[in-house]
């Protein structure tokens, strides 16, 4: 297919079923988000595949017009992989929550990670369960107040970036439902990546945890509670544009520019291609209130082969030289017997 | 090699070769039963290992064995008893010699015979033959280490190699005994130690000395020869179970024009499928080692989304972990082979041993009203027909189809016979038309009720399924109380519709009469040489066995009308005659069962056939 004929509108990725999130669910958002980036990307409707667990959020591929599959909660990981290995020319996202990506779909989720499959991972954080009703997840703050933690919870979470990391992941980025300009972004750039991309998107569930990011999306104060990275680009950030992130012995810490004899060069640059993962692990790490939260490509190291590729390359290395062709050959290979 | 002028033609014989785990005994019954193979004999084998990979040495539990049956006429079964036991060292001896014929050949190394292995054996005294009475046995005490060590002690190789080859020297009594050429085995040894001529040679020589070993002490005469079997024209090799399940799926994906995927993770004793298809890159087959079971079959559900032909394999305990996701390739009705490789439950139960326990767990092991096809292999070669059946069921009717196989079939090997690609039918997908722009990703075809598969990529097919109820026909996400019936109704006849497809019961034996056996899946061989031998007895007596689990074949009642007694036999407590009560209720069912990680005994199936046949 000729790419310059494909010209895409957000439109064109709608399908016709009615969208049934709750009113003011942040899902809606990322699904419009989504489906802009999609019309970007001058990728053929008909490659994209769209592949799911369970959860409110999974319910995600039903509202796109792409190949579309709902799984099972916690194998869209899974299902997605064989997919893509399956045929690599497509381009293939899956859509997760947090309980379905980090409880019950964790395995899956670290291994195609370490694989490298080239995968995108939409990773819905709402820090709750939604679609069964609001009981707390992996993800919920140590002492949150659930249906199945009245008394607040006495398990800490994990933080998505971390385990992206520890999974030897090579690209995470992170943006927050009501921002569509980084999320445009961010989804962009997982489409590009060869690799699994993992987009963590703090979402908000306006029924059973709404307002867990007010403190982070609140409109007075998130130019200083938001610091949105850019490869090659100072970490500075703040309603007056004069904060930034220095390197405090083996730590970070956050700045005011010429103030206590900091100038602008002083700020670090943000290196989202470094292999060392020691910057882009404090990046992920960052919290209110000592630092704002990031948003962004943190990380994006490109390997040569994906581990799609490499399943590709290795068939046909072993066709080009193997006599075996067909099952003929291979049935009269090695040790036979005629019987007259 | 020096011709015997007393040799003995014999009908069949059972050899079992036993040892420590660490003895070698696997290949030396392998380059015998090849060797058997190539001579023309039809043959059967059975491997029997321990489940621990270095289980104690010298223990009755470290006890590895490798029984061959081989004949000059048709051969069912690796046999009940042995005729001849080789036994490596008093465990093997222990192990093995009540599975012995009587009055049967037992070689012994002699040298092994030592205080502490014996001891370690469970012997209470120095004298083995005397403990375990087997004073009319043909009792062949031979130094098989000290022969072996005097054989290659001036070849520089160390201690442990040169022992380590004294399974040869038994290898080649048995030749001699059986009047076996060696050249096989010197030629897979140049292939095997390539890299090393040295132990190339030494294997050559320990071979050689034990045949003439054997030849010499002439305490072994008379020998034996059994002639070539009268066995269809056609060209041969010898296959495990498991290496021809995955040659069939390889030959179903060739003959529907399609890419086959696998998606598995290792278990006993099902993993051989997974090796051999992870070596065949050649034939462009996809494997992925995923993390888990519950990976293994949604990577090939993906896969089945993505227009492949999918499979999964896996034994009991995996099956039991994929029961979710086979839910999930009913309802999206995408086409799916289940591999299950039965062996002994429950939980890890009896990892390395056979059983027919997991058929209830196939039928009906999931949650909801969930309908699946089943096949069943009833030999090593024939698992190759059937992974090539169930994927041709899978992909003509969209449908998950689960093979069943068991650790009996999958480590037993027996002669193939090679078929002809062109001779297979094609499989014919049931694809979208691709330029259909009003595709529907549950129309049906009107016969077989399949839905139609349109592939990702394809411009203008665009659409979703997933695990939620679906209308028919739109594929929309329904709750709509009368269609899911409807759906329900429709995926359960989609399956029985399938009668029409599948070939009917067919008895062999008497056709009407006494009683009839009934069996499926592995006990195909013992039931046929039971009947064999009832037959001979006078009895009237039929054998059904059924390939077809589910469904089953359409002339079922008409075939059991026949038959005064249904006697359904079964290596479970009676989980198929549970089944045939449930679905032809106008009949009693007789059983008899075994659970004890073994095959039936032709005897042990005469003798209850009897019992039930003569009681009233
Ligand atoms: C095997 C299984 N266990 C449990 C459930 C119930 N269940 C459905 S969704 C869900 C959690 C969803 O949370 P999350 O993944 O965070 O998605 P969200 O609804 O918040 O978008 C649970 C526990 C299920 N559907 N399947
Ligand atoms: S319950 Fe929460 S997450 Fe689910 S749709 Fe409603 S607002 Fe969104
Ligand atoms: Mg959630």
């Amino acid at each position: 297919m000729d790419i310059k004929t494909i010209q895409y509108t957000p439109k064109d990725f709608k399908s016709d079923q009615e969208v049934r999130w709750c009113p003011g669910c942040g899902d809606h958002a990322v699904l419009n988000a989504i489906q802009r980036a999609m019309a970007e990307l001058s990728i053929p409707k008909e490659k994209f595949a769209v592949i799911s667990g369970i959860g409110c959020s999974s319910r995600f591929p039903y509202y796109m017009n792409t190949y579309g599959f709902h799984g099972i909660h916690g194998r869209a990981g899974a299902i997605a992989s064989g997919v893509k290995v399956a045929n690599p020319e497509l381009c293939v996202w899956q859509i997760t929550g947090d309980g379905d990506a980090m409880a019950i779909g964790g395995n899956h989720f670290i291994h195609e990670i370490r694989r490298n499959i080239d995968l995108n991972v939409i990773l819905f954080n709402n820090e709750i369960y939604g679609l069964t009703k609001g009981q707390y997840s992996p993800t919920s703050k140590e002492g949150s107040k659930t249906k199945t933690s009245p008394f607040g919870t006495v398990e800490p979470p994990f933080k998505p970036g971390m385990l992206v990391l520890g999974a030897m992941g090579k690209f995470f980025a992170r943006t927050i439902d009501n921002n569509i300009k980084v999320t445009v972004e961010v989804m962009k750039e997982a489409a590009k990546f060869r690799g699994t991309s993992v987009v963590e998107v703090l979402q908000n569930c306006v029924i059973y945890n709404d307002q867990v990011f007010a403190e982070i999306s609140d409109k007075q104060h998130k130019l200083d509670r938001q610091l949105v990275v850019e490869h090659g680009k100072k970490m500075i950030f703040g309603t007056n544009n004069d904060k930034g992130i220095v390197q405090d012995g083996l730590g970070l810490k956050v700045v005011t520019i010429g103030q206590d004899g900091y100038t602008e060069d002083d700020i670090l640059v943000h290196n989202a291609h470094d292999p060392n993962p020691y910057i882009h692990m404090m990046l992920v790490n960052m919290q209110l209130p000592e630092f704002p939260v990031v948003f962004g490509v943190i990380r994006a190291v490109q390997e040569e082969h994906t581990y799609d590729a490499k399943v590709e390359h290795q068939i046909a290395s072993v066709q080009s030289k193997s006599v075996i062709k067909n099952m003929d050959d291979l049935m009269n290979s090695g040790d036979t017997w005629e019987v007259k | 090699m020096t011709k015997k002028d007393n040799l003995i033609e014999l009908e069949k014989v059972v050899i079992k070769f036993s040892g420590d785990s660490g003895d070698g005994m696997q290949l030396t019954g392998t380059l015998f039963s090849d060797t058997s193979a190539l001579l023309g004999n039809d043959l059967a084998t059975f491997p029997d290992y321990p489940a621990e990979i270095r289980a104690p040495q010298g223990t009755v539990g470290g006890v590895s064995g490798f029984q061959v049956h081989f004949g000059h006429s048709k051969v069912n079964t690796p046999g009940d008893y042995a005729d001849v036991l080789v036994a490596m060292n008093p465990a093997a001896l222990k192990a093995s010699s009540k599975w012995t014929r009587r009055g049967g050949t037992i070689i012994i190394d002699s040298d092994s015979l030592t205080e502490k292995n014996l001891q370690k054996a469970g012997y209470l005294t120095n004298d083995p033959i005397e403990e375990d009475k087997l004073g009319d046995f043909n009792i062949i005490q031979a130094p098989i280490s000290t022969l072996t060590r005097e054989t290659l002690k001036d070849t520089g190789l160390d201690a442990k190699s040169i022992i380590r080859s004294k399974n040869m020297f038994a290898l080649g009594m048995v030749f001699w005994m059986f009047d076996r050429p060696m050249d096989h085995s010197f030629e897979f040894f140049e292939k095997k130690f390539k890299k090393n001529p040295v132990i190339v040679e030494a294997n050559k020589m320990v071979l050689k000395a034990g045949y003439n070993y054997a030849e010499t002490i002439e305490a072994l005469t008379p020998s034996f020869r059994v002639n070539p079997a009268p066995i269809p024209p056609g060209r041969y090799r010898t296959l495990s179970g498991n290496v021809s399940t995955a040659w069939g799926l390889i030959a179903a994906a060739e003959k529907a024009n399609l890419p086959l995927f696998l998606g598995s993770y290792p278990i006993t004793p099902a993993t051989e499928i997974l090796q051999e298809l992870s070596g065949r890159k050649d034939l462009g087959v996809k494997v992925f080692q995923a993390e888990d079971e519950i990976a293994g079959i949604c990577t090939a559900i993906g896969a089945s989304f993505a227009g492949r032909l999918a499979a999964t394999s896996t034994s009991g305990p995996g099956l039991a972990l994929k029961a979710e996701a086979m839910g999930l390739a009913v309802i999206t009705e995408l086409p799916l082979v289940i591999v299950n490789v039965q062996r002994g439950g429950p939980s890890t139960g009896l990892p390395t041993k056979t059983e027919q326990a997991d058929l209830m767990q196939a039928l009906y092991g999931r949650n909801g009203e969930s309908p699946v096809a089943i096949v069943a292999a009833s030999s090593p070669s024939n698992c190759f027909d059937y992974a090539f059946e169930a994927s041709r069921l899978a992909l003509e009717y969209m449908t998950p189809v689960i093979l069943l196989t068991d650790g009996y079939l999958a480590n037993g090997s027996e002669p193939f016979r090679i078929p002809k690609m062109a001779e297979l039918p094609t499989i014919h997908p049931r694809f979208a038309d691709p330029s259909n722009q009003d595709y529907q990703p549950y129309a049906r075809d009107e016969k077989t009720l399949a839905r139609e598969w349109a592939v990702p990529g394809t411009p203008g097919q665009e659409h979703r399924i997933g695990g939620l109820e679906k209308m028919n026909i739109t594929g929309t996400v329904s709750y709509v109380p009368e269609n899911h019936q409807v759906m329900v109704d429709i995926r359960e006849k989609k399956i029985q519709g399938m009668q029409d497809s599948i070939p009917e019961l067919s008895v062999a034996g008497e056709q009407e009469g006494d009683a009839l056996f009934i069996g499926w899946g592995s006990t195909m061989g013992h039931l046929a040489s039971a009947t064999h031998e009832l037959l001979n007895r006078g009895y009237k007596v039929g054998h059904a066995h059924f390939n077809y689990i589910n469904p089953l074949p359409k002339n079922v009642a008409e075939v059991f009308g026949r038959y005064k007694k249904l006697i359904v036999c079964e290596l479970n407590m009676g989980q198929f005659a549970d089944y045939l009560r449930i679905k032809h209720q106008d009949f009693k069912y007789h059983q008899i069962n075994k659970v004890q990680g073994l095959p039936f005994t032709v005897q042990e199936l005469v003798d209850k056939f009897e019992q039930i046949v003569e009681g009233n």
